[in-house]
């Protein structure tokens, strides 16, 4: 089960999603993402604060989306993961290449 | 320790080979590791190496047919290690032909495919695949591939 939420900002669209990520859901995921891209919207900040799991089918939706804004100049950055999150990024090796904040208006706000 | 008390667990899940059944199987292969003793962060690395080996099978071993099983098998000792055993009779696979994600890729060079692998071997102390097994009918399937992971607490 997931939720997912999407709030546009002036600048920046924050993706609130909630529950699990897994490839039984990550096409909406990824739709989302896809969607705020292909409109020229390239600062996103996704809200992981209520997110319990997720796998690599939500992590090449990640990265997929990460290339596209950067290629735009924009970025997407994460707000709020939970330590299991933060444990996966690290197990992949994607750390580094997504910013994180301990706060959605600070992630809002590096835009 | 009590002697009435087992240490040891043998659990057997079969499901369908589809995405909705992801979660039924991840819970099962869970609650054995809590039992087992293992902790909250290392049993999301359980269910995650289970989640990619099934969404695998899924995607690619039946890829070609409705109807497959995944047979899920979860053996632990207590405080000690847990063996998760996933069998199909789908289509076999060569480990070494699947792209090898490298994590310390820069964004642009980095390939889509091999993250489910790349997991696997990350969160498991080992990871075993076994293609065309011959079963033993009418027990097991004539023919099935295996996959054995192991972790230790």
């Amino acid at each position: 089960m997931m939720e997912l939420e999407v709030k546009s900002l002036k600048k920046v669209d924050v993706i609130a999603v909630s529950g699990r990520i897994d490839s039984s859901n990550a096409a909406d995921f990824d739709n989302a993402m896809k969607d705020l891209l292909s409109q020229g919207r390239r600062h996103i900040v996704l809200d992981l604060s209520k997110l319990d799991y997720m796998s690599s089918a939500g992590l090449r939706a990640m990265v997929a989306a990460l290339k596209s804004a950067r290629h735009g100049g924009g970025n997407v950055v994460i707000a709020e993961p939970n330590e299991r999150m933060v444990d996966t990024l690290k197990l992949v090796g994607f750390q580094t290449l997504f910013t994180q904040y301990p706060h959605v208006l600070d992630a809002v706000d590096s835009f | 320790m009590s002697s009435t008390q087992s240490t040891h667990s043998d659990e057997l899940l079969t499901v369908p080979a589809r995405f909705d059944q992801l979660r039924r199987v991840t819970e099962f292969v869970s609650r054995q590791a809590e039992r087992a003793g293992f902790a909250p962060l290392e049993r999301n690395r359980i269910e995650l190496a289970v989640d990619e080996a099934c969404s695998n099978i899924i995607q690619h071993a039946y890829a070609d047919q409705a109807g497959g099983l995944i047979r899920v098998r979860v053996q632990t000792e207590a405080r000690s290690r847990i063996v998760i055993t996933l069998v199909d009779t789908g289509k076999p696979f060569d480990p070494g032909d699947v792209p090898q994600h490298d994590p310390k890729a820069n964004l642009d060079d980095m390939k889509i495919g091999g993250l489910g692998l790349y997991l696997m071997r990350q969160t498991m102390d080992d990871v075993r695949f076994e293609f065309n097994v011959r079963g033993r009918w009418p027990r097991e399937p004539k023919r099935f591939n295996r996959l054995t992971m192991i972790k230790d607490i």
